[in-house]
């Protein structure tokens, strides 16, 4: 059963990955990349990792990827005048990388292996927020930290006047 | 032993260093600001009045004695005229009281070292900083002291109308610094320390007024012929330490006889050591072929053709021969070739004397011909009878340059024979003086130079290593000598004069500073000779006694002079004086006759040859043929080495280099194209790469 | 059960689309999507190594991913708005001026 799901979800994600980095208007990609996002929200699950499935949709599917959207109606570039895609060495080139990457990794993925068993419970709410308060604490407020500066930059850059 | 007086042997040469400081803070920090001002130059940290930057030193300096006077003599001058001459006064001082306390001890006894410092200490080279006196050292530091410092006083009143008086006496003081040390070096590398140095002083006083062409050029010259001579001795010096192990003259010495027994020191060594030393000799001491400069070098201030090129840097060469007089024993081939050119040069430079015009450049020939006496006598192994000339003819010579630079003085700067005359009413101590000098000079029995050229010639017949050859042409040499001489003197002080009318309105005696020297000169001139006086006409030679501990050891190990003149009966010495005499007398006759009595003989003689005229005038064209041969020749080797070497292969290499660097560098930056997909991609191969490399490693383990 | 060379063989190829989105592309904003593309592979991951080798860093150190990501992404976008105010275009190969 397992197998099936993960392999269902992986296809998904794979797909609307390749579908966000081909996609002529960036709208489209942005809805792509939603898809994607829940698919591996979906495999976040099957590992037992609810907290972080639902972080992933919250944060990142409902608050980055809106972000996006937002971005893009604003700018609002005319079809005609999105950048035209051309097949370039470098690109060619890149692609090839990146599959030669890709292989590689599964390589090293099937060498270094982990031991098979159940999923521990690492991404639940406890084990997370356990961590996150006691043996991450630093990490979490720099965390913080970090958001406000984000959240202060952000503006900055954007702000037609400062 | 209780060394007194000459534990300050130092003082000697270490005074007139004193002088080169004290005259050099004041001609640094008084007459250079003073000069810069009166040419309306900024001084070095901005105090002038322009903006220019650039700096030079007094700009309309005069050319010899002019009469112009100066508006204000600085204070600093009366500064430097009083250190300059008493600090080379008292190192006259000192080594007499040293020369006088070396005289007490006994004969056998007589070589006082001073040990200053020790200077290189390289592995097995040990060369101290030590002065040494001996009978021989002795007579040359008394007599560049002593003449040194007549002529210091003589420059004081010479060079009074001059601007840069203060670089002058640091110059001159500079000079005797270094000759000191050459004479009283107690090894080679010292010697030659101090060989360089007058070599440098030599080129600073030749060209002394360095705005002048001719005379920058006359420096130049002067230093790179004595160069060329100086290769020689440096090549000498390194066999002599690789033979002996050492540079210092007592251990070389005293090692000579033991390695000639070893037959380490074959003569073949000993003639390469000798002539290497010997070519030193001929650029020192201006002989053939390095004798070049010294004419030249009358561009000089007078003061300093009598100091260097008369009395003193010219006899270096004769001191280094005869110091080294034990190795030049060892190679007979070596003391033929130093006799022969130096009978040559005698004859030769004195044929080019008879037709010179400017009174100077008559002198500088006779110097070189009487440098070629000195020559030949060491050539013959009669080196106490060269050391006795070199005295002798210090006196006299530094006497007649002294003098005409009196004459030159008293007629505002001319120095051309043809526009004087009749002289003798208006210098006459002057002309007392010269007189005396170039009856020493001709060899007129009683002065000074007729027993010294005597003694000469008659070692060169017959001491084992002489002939009568040289005899002959020493002999007609020193009747050519007499000739042009009396010639100089016949036409300057004697006769109708040929003056320009307004330098005969304020010609002049000179002041004391000047006649004083020349008075005391031409007393050393007629009695210096007094000292030398051989046995055949009853002296007992007590120079020859003095000089006996340095050359007649050595002329122990190799049989010659003494011995061999002991076999010629007295009546044929006193015959060949007399008749050298008698050819010296033809020789003024002659020139009586020639210009006193039938004044236009010598211009039509020159009409009736004038081939010859023109060859002897021309100094044979000795100039030009090495102008030609030697120098043509290697600046184009220079010029062709300049194009193709330099400026092809190393400008190539060089200027390849940073074209390379620049291709190499256009070529990188291309891969900094802008966009960022370009560096992404980069760091994703890079990625690939090293992903991939782990991956072989662990994959081949 | 599923290998775990599985999750990061599938975490590898997220990764991979990623980073052909970021070299290849020239529109900005897609490049952005890219890029986190490229962090959710990473986080996949992290949560299966996690959840493999029981140790909560996994979850953690993905959680931490996220907020990052998020705030690079906002300012990410603040910039490319700042920029297109400038320039008027969001092709990034118009945008070399740091170049040689």
């Amino acid at each position: 059963m397992e197998t099936v799901l993960f392999i269902l979800f992986g296809a998904i994600a794979v797909c609307g990955a390749i579908m966000v980095v081909t996609r002529k208007h960036p709208m489209a990609s942005a809805l792509y990349l939603i898809l994607t996002l829940f698919a591996v929200a979906a495999l976040f699950v099957l590992r037992q990792a609810h907290f972080l499935a639902a972080v992933q949709v919250i944060v990142y599917a409902g608050a980055v990827v809106v972000l996006f959207v937002f971005v893009i109606m604003l700018i609002n570039v005319p079809e005609d005048r999105l950048p035209v895609e051309r097949a370039t060495t470098t690109r060619v080139l890149g692609v090839l990388a990146a599959g030669f990457f890709i292989l590689e990794s599964a390589v090293l993925a099937r060498r270094f292996s982990m031991p098979i068993g159940p999923a521990a419970e690492v991404g639940t709410v406890e084990t997370v927020g356990r961590a996150l308060f006691t043996d991450y604490l630093l990490a979490f407020e720099i965390t913080s930290v970090l958001l406000l500066a984000a959240v202060i930059g952000a503006i900055a850059l954007a702000k037609r006047k400062i | 032993m209780v060394n007194g007086i000459l534990d300050y042997l130092w003082l000697v040469p270490a005074l007139p260093l004193l002088g080169v400081v004290l005259n050099g803070a004041v001609a640094l920090f008084a007459e250079r600001p003073f000069l810069l001002k009166e040419a309306g130059l900024p001084l070095p940290g901005g105090h002038g009045a322009h903006g220019h930057d650039t700096v030079s030193a007094s700009h309309g300096a005069s050319s010899h004695g002019d009469s112009g006077s100066h508006p204000e003599a600085p204070g600093y001058r009366k500064l430097v005229a009083f250190i300059a001459p008493a600090v080379v006064g008292a190192a006259f001082v000192v080594a007499l009281l040293c020369v006088l306390s070396l005289a007490s001890r006994p004969a056998d006894g007589r070589t006082f070292v001073q040990i200053l410092f020790p200077w290189i200490q390289a592995g097995s080279l040990l060369v101290p900083a030590a002065l040494q006196l001996d009978p021989l050292s002795s007579v040359m530091a008394l007599v560049v002291t002593g003449v040194g410092f007549l002529i210091h006083v003589y420059s004081v009143g010479y060079m009074s109308h001059e601007r840069a008086f203060a670089r002058y006496f640091v110059c001159l003081n500079l000079f005797m610094f270094a000759m000191l040390t050459l004479v009283l070096a107690n090894n080679y590398l010292l010697m030659f320390v101090g060989w360089e140095g007058v070599g440098l002083c030599s080129y600073l006083l030749i060209g002394f007024w360095y705005e002048k062409q001719s005379a920058s050029d006359a420096g130049k010259k002067a230093f790179v012929a004595n160069r060329i001579g100086d290769f020689g001795v440096l090549l000498a010096m390194f066999l002599v330490f690789w033979t002996f192990g050492s540079l210092s003259y007592t251990e070389v010495f005293t090692k000579v006889p033991l390695l000639r027994e070893s037959g380490v020191l074959t003569t073949g060594l000993a003639t390469a050591i000798t002539l290497l030393l010997f070519l030193g000799a001929t650029g020192k001491s201006a002989q053939i072929p390095l004798y070049v400069w010294l004419p030249d070098a009358m561009e000089g201030p007078t003061p300093v053709s009598a100091l260097i090129h008369a009395a003193t840097m010219v006899t270096a060469g004769v001191y280094m021969v005869a110091r080294s007089s034990a190795l030049f024993l060892l190679a007979p081939d070596t003391m033929m070739v130093v006799a022969v050119i130096g009978a040559v040069t005698a004859i030769f430079s004195a044929t080019i004397g008879i037709c010179q015009t400017d009174i100077k450049r008559v002198l500088a020939y006779s110097t070189v011909s009487q440098l070629g006496y000195m020559f030949l006598a060491c050539g013959v192994g009669a080196f106490t009878a060269a050391i006795f000339h070199l005295m002798t003819h210090a006196f006299f010579k530094a006497l007649l340059f002294l003098g005409s630079g009196s004459v030159i003085h008293a007629l505002s700067g001319e120095q051309d024979m043809r526009k004087m005359g009749g002289l003798r009413k208006y210098v006459p101590v002057t002309f007392v003086t010269m007189f005396a000098a170039t009856l020493a000079i001709a060899g007129i029995p009683g002065l000074s130079g007729f027993f010294s050229k005597d003694e000469i010639l008659w070692q060169a017949f017959s001491s084992s290593h002489g002939s009568p050859v040289l005899w002959v042409v020493a002999a007609l040499a020193a009747g050519i000598t007499a000739f042009y001489m009396f010639r100089l003197v016949f036409l300057t002080f004697f006769g109708e004069s040929r003056m320009d009318p307004e330098v005969e309105k304020h010609a002049h005696e000179s002041p004391w500073t000047m006649t004083l020297p020349l008075s005391i000169l031409a007393v050393l001139s007629v009695a210096g000779g007094w000292i030398g006086i051989p046995a055949v006409l009853g002296g007992n030679n007590p120079f020859e006694h003095w000089l006996a501990p340095v050359f007649h050891p050595v002329a122990a190990a190799g049989a010659h002079g003494a011995e061999a003149a002991a076999h010629h009966p007295a009546a044929l010495e006193i015959g060949l004086m007399a008749l050298s005499v008698a050819i010296a007398l033809c020789g003024i006759g002659l020139a009586y006759f020639l210009y006193r009595v039938r004044t236009g003989k010598p211009a039509e003689i020159a009409k009736k040859w004038p081939t010859l005229y023109d060859v002897v005038y021309h100094k044979y064209y000795v100039d030009e043929f090495y102008e030609w041969a030697v120098i043509r020749r290697i600046v184009n080797v220079s010029t062709g080495l300049w194009q193709m070497f330099d400026a092809l292969f190393i400008d190539g290499i060089v200027n390849g280099a940073a074209g390379l660097v620049r291709a190499a560098g256009d070529r990188v930056r291309r891969l900094q194209g802008g966009v960022v997909g370009g560096y992404a991609f980069s760091l994703l191969a890079g990625a690939v790469l090293l992903v991939g490399y782990i991956l072989y490693r662990s994959v081949v383990q | 059960m599923i290998a775990p060379s599985a999750y990061l063989l599938l975490s590898a190829i997220l990764f991979g689309i990623g980073v052909v989105g970021v070299v290849t592309r020239k529109n900005v904003l897609i490049i952005l999507m890219s890029v986190e593309l490229m962090l959710n592979g990473v986080n996949v991951a992290f949560v299966a190594a996690g959840s493999y080798l029981g140790d909560p860093a996994g979850g953690v150190f993905a959680f931490m991913v996220m907020t990052v990501a998020a705030a690079e992404a906002a300012v990410g976008l603040a910039l490319l708005i700042a920029l297109y105010r400038l320039k008027e275009t969001i092709d990034i190969t118009e945008l070399k001026v740091l170049k040689w």
